[in-house]
């Protein structure tokens, strides 16, 4: 057995029967990363010795609570895991994948971050975005491109593709990304692992550096549902530092998972399998489909007719916040200053200017415009009112069926450099994700195969809140197939070897 | 046909809550420490998130009930994007299209004629930080940032400068009367902008802002200034331009800041951190229930009730303390001291005091009681007026009660005949020359033999009782010649 390869639930289960140590398990993983990460290049940055140090604590907790019998331990005592690197992390460099933010080290842990650590995580190291979130396939990192475990030439999916290919490449045991348009959905389908967007207001968005706040949300990337519903559980809840946070009781969603899902009816989006995806992306969700039939769910036929303004819509809004949030970079009180000016305005324009990178630059611009006087009524609150429009489709498809299924992503992985030249192509990565976000529900995907060897995902959308619902019906699936249990080869052009799963 | 202004203001007010607008950090700042009192929020560092204030939005609605505004149901913040090193996040988290109050007015008067200056709005907004410039570099103090900030905007409704003093005065006290703002301009409590136009009655002139105000005497001379500077251009026959001024303290002129071309754009939007506020009726009614009497109402009641004087009446409501310390005398005045006699001695000999010493009418050791006790002394003859303000002055700054001051100084006034009369005799045996006047009708001289008694007396002879005592012993010494 290889400890690297354990999900959450089955490392914590050997960690307090005692059976490994948090230390052994902490340098394994951190070993792995040693011998892999050089290709896959999935963290931004590495915390080793921080990461012994909570290893060492938590063996001491785990060592304490076998001698007294103590049974109550946190949920993720001595588990290493990967934030990604839009989450403040005290005295850790958190840099939003930008040269702007370069050598800032946050004064406080996001909410999400001071939860895992009041779980008793380990934390790895802070993982590869694209920066400020902003993409689809993780090139937009000022620093490196992350690449595919499963195909080392081709791109993870973005923004949170280094913790989707971390998670992957067992690199960490679990991760946390965030989802704004589909960054933790789209990497984890092109990643084969298990990618969880809770609803807007589930999860504090303290200390997570906004890229669009009303869309902004944090998710986590794991091997299986089952951590996803433990990790879910670990950092859902109200946040008094989050005016959006919603105070709702937070369910034990681990013990909410059942494989049963007989007489439940889950709707098929017709404009989730529009032209431009790929027939075998289409074939191998339309089969996951069937097994969800197979397995007593009732398929349904649903439209939801305003998906073809959710790409417009979103490129207003999220674009239109991102203008306003990134105004602070000004290399004035943190982060990259450019050296030599010895003007305000001259500070300011040169600071941003080497700072930023295109894609954010070419958002902050479409959002500036956006919010200009005598476009604001044309784009930005027509923008609103198309994205109310989307959430009453949403609205009117769960009065009849209890939860959606459709593609992650249109296409598998693409190879890395094949949509940096045209942004628009990149946009269109995301256009099964990002309805959910403008509509501020739940979603997760799940592996449901192989097109051309590369790993397909399963979405499963749900009601705000309904949480428990998509996870359920996620675990049974993924209980009755082999996918979560295939691993990655590490190289170059191969892609699965479905025969090992 | 005269030239004649058209004025409207934008009134900042820093609200007296004791944390930020959107963070637990103290709102005090003023002698704290450069940023000292700073957190990730009013810092704007990445990640951080606003959380409104309660008491904030609980002191602008309050201030907008005592403007008769209406009160929004449902209110909203915007972002106001515009880049300046005092701004950590790029923008100010303000209110632009759903404001806490709007439609409201204050009435003033002036001249004996009686205005309402509408309030086109009441919204609120965060401080900005404080920056210092200073040879070859400027200094940011980030414990400003945050402070809660509440705008009030009236419309362009006043026509003199007299009537802007009287509504920034008004206002400053009507904020002090709730106490939602220090009005400690000194502190930058209360900062103003102009907007001023010049043209003949009926005609439109064109608007011109004037802003970075922090005194009254800002207001009025800026506006003076900036008056007859366009009735100067216009009475030439030219035009004046759309521009923003900025006033220059020491050299007492405006000048140019920016031109109507150079306007920038805020970019308004929703601030997606913030949820829109829905505000109860109910509880808006329970704040409304808890508006105390305002000074103009007051004012007049006082006119009313008591009979003072329209300025008396103003000066005793002008600050909410004063008016209720002459209430508190007021309703423990025994029969004799009358509520004219208290505003007299209150507005007249206590307020000489307290400007002389200093200090407000919360720092004088005067209890309400004890005024009016001395009072009595004064009223029923026991003490002679000027040893009334004596005793005062020792109130003043001991505190101690009326009585015992008198007992010490033996100051109780002599209006016993039979104590008196002696006096009086010896005083006219010592000044044969002067007697010998009076008796001759020479009447002046009496006011001399008057003093005499009162030095006799060290002040404490009565002094309606002396003159007439010395009158009578003059009268009975020209019969028996």
């Amino acid at each position: 057995m290889e400890l690297t390869s354990l999900t959450i639930l089955e490392a914590g289960r050997l960690l307090r029967r005692g059976e490994v140590s948090a230390v052994e398990l902490t340098e394994s993983v951190l070993d792995r990363i040693v011998a892999v990460d050089n290709q896959v290049r999935a963290f931004l940055t590495l915390t080793p010795e921080l990461a012994l140090e909570q290893a060492r604590a938590a063996d001491e907790r785990l060592t304490a609570a076998r001698r007294s019998g103590e049974g109550d331990l946190p949920a993720l005592l001595g588990i290493p895991m990967a934030v990604k690197d839009v989450l403040c992390t005290e005295g850790v460099p958190t840099t939003c994948g930008s040269r702007i933010l370069e050598g800032f080290l946050p004064p406080y842990d996001a909410t999400v971050v001071a939860r895992l650590e009041q779980a008793g995580y380990v934390l790895l190291g802070k993982t590869n975005t694209d920066e400020f979130a902003m993409g689809s396939s993780t090139e937009n990192s000022a620093y490196f491109p992350t690449r595919n475990p499963w195909d080392l030439s081709r791109v993870p999916g973005g923004s949170s593709g280094g913790s989707a290919a971390a998670v992957a490449a067992h690199e960490a045991l679990g991760a946390l990304g965030t989802d704004t348009g589909g960054s933790v959905r789209q990497p984890a389908a092109l990643c084969g692992v298990v990618g969880l967007k809770p609803t807007y207001g589930r999860v504090s968005r303290y200390g997570l550096v906004a890229f669009a706040s009303s869309l902004d949300q944090v998710g986590t990337l794991t091997r299986d549902v089952a951590d996803s519903a433990l990790l879910l559980s670990i950092i859902a809840g109200h946040d008094a530092q989050d005016s959006t946070c919603v105070d709702l009781p937070v369910p034990n969603y681990l013990e909410a998972l059942s494989p049963e899902i007989a007489g439940l009816r889950i709707g098929v989006p017709e404009e989730y399998f529009g032209p431009g995806m790929d027939p075998g992306v289409e074939a191998t969700v339309r089969e996951a489909l069937g097994q969800l039939e197979a397995l007593g769910a009732r398929l349904e036929r649903v439209s939801l007719p305003h998906t073809s303004y959710a790409l417009p819509v979103y490129y207003l809004i999220a674009p239109a916040e991102a203008s306003s949030n990134l105004a602070r970079y000004d290399g004035v009180k943190y982060g990259h200053a450019a050296p030599g000016a010895d003007e305000l305005w001259e500070l300011y324009k040169r600071t941003r200017g080497e700072g930023f990178g295109a894609e954010v630059k070419r958002r902050i611009m479409l959002g500036t415009y956006a919010l200009s006087a005598g476009y604001y009524d044309a784009f930005y609150l027509k923008a609103q009112k198309v994205r109310t429009l989307i959430r009453q489709d949403f609205d009117r498809a769960f009065e009849k069926v209890d939860v959606l299924a459709a593609p992650t992503s249109p296409t598998v992985a693409f190879p890395i450099g094949a949509r940096v030249e045209d942004p628009l192509q990149m946009y269109l990565s995301d256009i099964y994700t990002l309805s959910l976000n403008l509509a501020g529900l739940c979603g997760i995907s799940v592996p449901c195969g192989f097109a051309d060897g590369l790993p397909v995902g399963l979405q499963i959308l749900g009601r705000a809140f309904d949480e428990a619902t998509i996870l359920r019906v996620a675990y049974a699936y993924e209980q009755s197939t082999p996918w979560h249990t295939c691993h990655p080869s590490l190289s170059v052009g191969q892609g699965a070897d479905p025969a090992g799963c | 046909m005269p030239y004649r202004p058209t004025i409207g203001m934008e009134v900042h007010a820093q609200l007296l809550t004791r944390s930020k607008m959107f963070c637990g950090c103290s709102a005090d700042y003023w002698a704290a420490p450069p940023n000292s009192q700073v957190c990730p929020v009013d810092l704007g560092l990445p990640g951080a998130l606003p959380v409104i204030n309660a008491r904030a939005v609980e002191a602008t609605v309050l201030t907008g009930l005592a403007l008769n505004c209406e009160i929004a149901s449902v209110t909203r913040f915007d972002r106001k994007n515009y880049p300046y090193p005092d701004l950590p996040k790029g923008y100010q988290i303000s209110q632009y299209e759903l404001p806490l109050c709007r439609n409201g007015w204050l009435e003033i008067e002036v001249d004996g004629e009686r205005r309402r200056i509408r309030i086109r709005r009441v919204h609120l907004e965060e401080d900005t930080a404080k920056l210092t410039h200073v040879e070859g570099c400027s200094l940011l103090d980030f414990n400003r940032a945050g402070v809660p900030l509440m705008e009030i905007v009236s419309e362009p409704d006043m026509h003199s400068v007299d009537e802007v003093r009287e509504y920034v005065t008004q206002l400053r006290s009507v904020l002090r009367y709730l106490g939602v703002n220090s009005g400690d301009m000194e502190k930058g409590a209360m900062r103003f902008e102009v907007n001023v136009s010049v043209a003949r009655e009926g005609e439109r002139g064109t608007k011109v802002e004037i802003k970075n105000l922090n005194s009254f005497r800002a207001v009025t001379r800026s506006l003076e200034y900036e008056i007859a500077r366009q009735t100067r251009i216009l009475e030439r026959g030219g035009h004046v331009e759309q521009v923003t001024m900025g006033w220059d303290e020491d050299r007492e002129l405006t000048f140019e800041q920016r031109s109507k071309e150079e306007a920038p754009d805020y970019r308004y939007f929703p601030d997606p951190d913030l949820p829109p506020l829905t505000l109860d009726p109910a509880w808006v009614d329970g704040l409304r229930a808890r508006l105390p009497e305002l000074p103009r109402a007051k004012a007049e009641r006082y006119q009313r009730e008591y009979g003072l004087s329209a300025y008396d009446a103003g000066v005793l409501t002008a600050e909410r303390a004063v008016a209720e310390f002459f209430e508190a005398a007021v309703a423990a005045a025994p029969a004799g001291v009358d509520a004219k006699m208290i505003s007299n001695w209150l507005t007249g000999e206590l307020f000489r005091l307290m400007r002389a010493r200093e200090r407000s009418i919360e720092q004088v050791p005067i209890t309400p009681r004890d005024l009016v006790a001395l009072l009595e002394m004064v009223a029923a003859g026991r003490l002679t007026g000027a040893s009334g303000k004596e005793v005062l002055e020792e109130m003043f700054v001991t505190g101690r009660p009326p009585a015992e001051v008198v007992a010490a100084r033996g100051l109780a006034q002599i209006s016993d005949e039979a104590a008196l009369r002696p006096v009086v005799e010896k005083v006219l045996e010592e000044n044969p020359g002067p007697l010998a006047e009076l008796l001759a009708g020479k009447e002046p001289v009496l006011r001399f033999l008057m003093g005499q008694v009162m030095r006799a007396t060290r002040g404490q002879a009565n002094p309606q009782l002396a003159q007439r005592l010395l009158q009578e012993a003059a009268e009975r010494r020209r019969r028996a010649s």
